[in-house]
């Protein structure tokens, strides 16, 4: 007995810059508003959820069920139970399908998916020598034990460690891994520049028209997505000098996304529990893929989400001509020109095992009310920011409108969904 | 909080001032309480109404001690309110029998206690009509002379109009919900809805919009009309959404994030409602601005700001939601409630724009009311005095302590004081009480 898993709607903080005004503000904090303003556009205090599950790429020990504490600080019934999930920057689009596939399971009726990220408030760590003489120290006996091991501590111990967005395997950064992809796939400035400008253009005229008023609730006295600059450029932005690639290099910080702080969350039902509570039905989880590249083995990181694209598309028996609406995660700008060619490209797409290339969209249908570039990009909140606002879009399209998400992910990962408007 | 306004608040401070002659503002009996005392009842001419609607109140009445001109008359103890039938008061002689009624419970009425006379609208002969206008003289010279936050209140009861017409007025003026309306006088006409008794949670199960429900008045009209409860959309202007999302979980409501001057503001507003399979009970526009500057420095944008927030955005939405074609609108029975302000009705200096859009509200109200009445809607205003919220809170120290005492009760209003008197205006038993403006401040000096 499989369920229809519907998107209600979401909430989300505005997005703003790490160390800017939402400096102070925890994770915990950061979802917790989130959740706040949620409950409150759909009158769900005091009420109990079938589950809320959410994540953090940057996260606190101490933060280890940062979901339900966020759940117990919220008017969120206290019976509602959370967990935490966390797939990189993939994440909140991972919880959505999470919630969604409970949903069509029957498992629960309702769910929020969410994700957070506070590049301000980053969890700083010790080195390992020292956490490892600390250890030592707390499980001795006697004082003398207690001291001895700290007799072993060099003044470079001491430095502490902030976490780091280089990958693991390879040693370098996302940015530097990007740069690589960016020339192998041959993207101009010019390309990224352009796509960097009408990201900005794009959603600063979604602000206007207020089509945020019912999927944002300001925080900390900010009202709108604070990295945006609605009057940027592509003169402005070719002036930028490189970050990544080196002085010859095509990725600045203009067409690269900044380290964000910000919350997401997106209320999904099963659709007749949703009618039944005279809540909105905007479109309806269809399905989703998840798919890993070798970037340690030389593929490029990024590029997860095309084997899951094709892969998805064909268990759906479904064309890029079939959505009415992309929204390609704008990690950097580059991504989603490389994403766009390596769609079009025989070979590559032959190489990941499809049957064939998927083909070439409209620009017009991406990304139309902007994306990361612009909005920010607090890595585990994402998805849950794309997931809401595209709901919305096709709803508006009409009942039918096919929408899809590509998002990549640290660790060579992708993550890709569907929704239909009902 | 001023080295000045310190120093006045300390008790050093409150001393010299008790000296100089400023009362200590006596602190006024709120909420859904009646008067300690006993509640005395007297009728002038044998008007019965009065009677009848304490009954349906559950309310016990005794009889009153008359002035008889000898011995100076007095009850012996405190009570709690003197309520005069003059329903029957046509004559010039019969005030003589309120003199009489009056001035023993005047001196005995206790500590936010009631004197509430009953009475018709003008009708009859010269005499009669005089008379009746003599009735709010009378209520308005008692209401200053009533001492610790006792009020006085002239009900206007039309020939028609059944006891059960009057339970939510009489109740809500002897309960502590009014306890800064005083010196006031308002009209209740037949509702044609049976009322048997005064209800607790007269608002279960409908749906109030209110706008400009973030913080100050808005938040306490949200908070008292889901005390009273009524399930509420609060709506206010994307930037204030934090505050507004509070307010709506703490009420258990929801929030709607919207500008009321957008041309699609109404249709917004009923979209939201129709989609939870509801009609809305009542809308309370609350939201209002000030641009403050004397006329001479008033320019175009500053005029039109404060008339489009302040009055003309409220007739787009009532124009929306009255068309019965909208889903989600106001149903028939419904309630509609502007504010208006002391400034509309007396004038303010530098405040010519919001004193337009406030008189320009309390003309909306009047003249809406009787074309409504077949649909069963009422329509009706308040106009809050002094409110102590965070915006009269930026008032210098001075001015605002002038502006706080510049009335009968010696004091500011609170929020709750005009959400209290929506709520009444909005109960689905007040049926009979449209067209209305109360004004909710203490009596303020300056105006009618």
């Amino acid at each position: 007995m499989t369920h229809s898993a519907v998107v209600v709607g979401g909430n989300r903080t505005p997005f703003a810059k790490a160390g800017g005004p939402f400096a102070e503000a925890s994770n915990h904090d950061l979802l917790t508003s989130a959740l706040d303003g949620l409950v409150a556009r759909y009158g769900l205090a005091g009420q109990r959820i079938g589950e809320v599950a959410a994540g953090a790429v940057l996260k606190h020990s101490r933060d280890f069920n940062l979901t339900r504490e966020a759940v117990l600080s919220s008017p969120l019934s206290p019976a509602t139970p959370a967990c935490d999930l966390q797939q990189a920057c993939g994440t909140g689009l991972e919880t959505t399908i999470y919630i969604a596939n409970k949903i069509r399971l029957g498992q629960i009726d309702s769910g929020i998916a969410g994700g957070v990220d506070s590049t301000s408030d980053a969890p700083i760590v010790v080195s390992d020598p020292l956490r490892r003489t600390l250890l030592k120290a707390n499980a001795a006996r006697s004082t003398k034990d207690r001291i001895a091991p700290f007799a072993r501590v060099r003044p470079r111990h001491l430095k502490p460690q902030a976490p780091s967005v280089a990958e693991p395997r390879t040693g370098l950064s996302m940015g530097e891994h990007q740069a690589l992809t960016t020339e192998r796939w041959g993207i101009t400035r010019d390309e990224q520049d352009e796509i960097a400008a009408a990201s900005h253009h794009k959603l600063a005229a979604a602000w206007e028209d207020g089509f945020f008023d019912d999927l944002v609730t300001p925080y900390m006295g900010v009202a709108r997505d604070a990295i945006l600059r609605p009057d940027t450029t592509i003169e402005k932005l070719a002036a930028l000098r490189p970050a990544f690639g080196g002085p010859d290099g095509t990725m600045t910080a203009g067409n690269s996304t900044a380290l964000s702080d910000g919350a997401a969350t997106a209320l999904l039902a099963n659709e007749d529990w949703a009618r039944e509570h005279h809540l909105p039905v905007l479109a309806r989880f269809v399905d989703a893929e998840v798919a890993a590249v070798d970037h340690p083995g030389g593929d490029d990181l990024l590029l997860g989400p095309i084997a899951a694209a094709g892969r998805l598309l064909a268990r759906q028996g479904l064309t890029l001509d079939d959505f009415a609406l992309i929204e390609i995660h704008e990690a950097f700008a580059s991504t989603v020109a490389t994403t766009l060619k390596a769609w079009d490209d025989e070979d590559y797409c032959r190489s990941l095992g499809l049957d064939s290339k998927l083909g070439t969209i409209d620009r017009a249908k991406l990304n139309v009310t902007g994306s990361s570039l612009a909005a920010g990009h607090p890595f585990a909140a994402t998805g849950a920011r794309i997931v809401p606002t595209l709901a919305k879009l096709l709803q508006q399209k009409g009942p039918g409108s096919k929408g899809l998400i590509s998002m990549c992910a640290a660790g060579g990962q992708g993550v890709v969904a569907i929704l239909e408007a009902v | 909080m001023s080295i000045l306004e310190k120093a006045f608040y300390s008790p050093v401070g409150k001393a010299v001032s008790a000296k100089a002659g400023l009362k200590e503002p006596a602190r006024l009996r709120r909420g859904r309480t009646w008067p300690e005392g006993p509640i005395v009842l007297a009728s002038i001419g044998g008007g019965t109404v009065g009677a009848q609607t304490l009954e349906l109140l559950g309310r016990a009445a005794e009889s009153p001690i008359v002035d008889d001109g000898d011995a100076a008359p007095g009850y012996g103890a405190r009570i709690g309110a003197l309520v005069v039938d003059a329903t029957e008061v046509t004559r010039i002689d019969q005030l003589e029998e309120l003199r009489a009624l009056l001035r023993p419970a005047v001196r005995a009425v206790e500590g936010s206690g009631r004197i509430v006379v009953l009475a018709r609208p003008a009708a009859g002969d010269w005499e009669s009509r005089s008379v009746a206008r003599a009735l709010d003289g009378i209520n308005r010279t008692v209401a200053k002379e009533l001492r610790k936050g006792a009020t006085a209140t002239l009900i206007r009861v039309a020939p028609d109009a059944t006891p059960g017409d009057l339970v939510s007025s009489l109740g809500f003026v002897l309960q502590g919900r009014a306890a800064y309306v005083t010196g006031q006088c308002w009209t209740v006409a037949p509702g044609g809805v049976a009322v048997e008794s005064l209800a607790e949670t007269p608002l279960d199960g409908h749906v109030v919009v209110v706008t400009g429900a973030a913080r100050g008045i808005g938040a306490a009209i949200a908070r008292t009309l889901a005390r009273d409860g009524a399930s509420v959309v609060a709506v206010d202007i994307p930037p204030a959404g934090e505050q507004l999302a509070a307010v709506a979980n703490e009420v258990g409501g929801t929030a709607l994030q919207l500008d009321i001057t957008a041309a699609d503001a109404g249709a917004t507003i009923a979209a939201h409602v129709a989609q939870r399979g509801e009609s809305i009970h009542a809308i309370v526009h609350n939201a209002g601005i000030t641009r403050d500057k004397m006329l001479v420095n008033t320019d175009a944008a500053r005029w039109s700001s404060v008339l489009d927030v302040n009055l003309a955005a409220q007739l787009r939405i009532n124009e929306v939601l009255l068309d019965p074609a909208t889903e989600g609108g106001l149903a028939d029975g419904g309630r509609i409630v502007g504010i208006a302000s002391t400034s509309g009705i007396a004038g303010n200096k530098g405040q010519t724009n919001y004193a337009a859009s406030k008189a320009g509200v309390a003309g909306l109200v009047t003249a809406m009311a009787p074309d409504l009445v077949d649909r069963g809607i009422t329509v009706n205003a308040v106009a809050p005095g002094f409110i102590e919220t965070e915006m009269t809170g930026k008032i210098p120290f001075v001015q605002r302590e002038m502006f706080r005492r510049a009335n009968s009760l010696d004091q500011g209003g609170k929020p709750v004081d005009v959400a209290e008197t929506i709520g009444y205006l909005i109960d689905p038993d007040s049926q009979g009480v449209t067209g209305q403006v109360i004004r909710v401040c203490g009596q303020a000096l300056v105006g009618q």
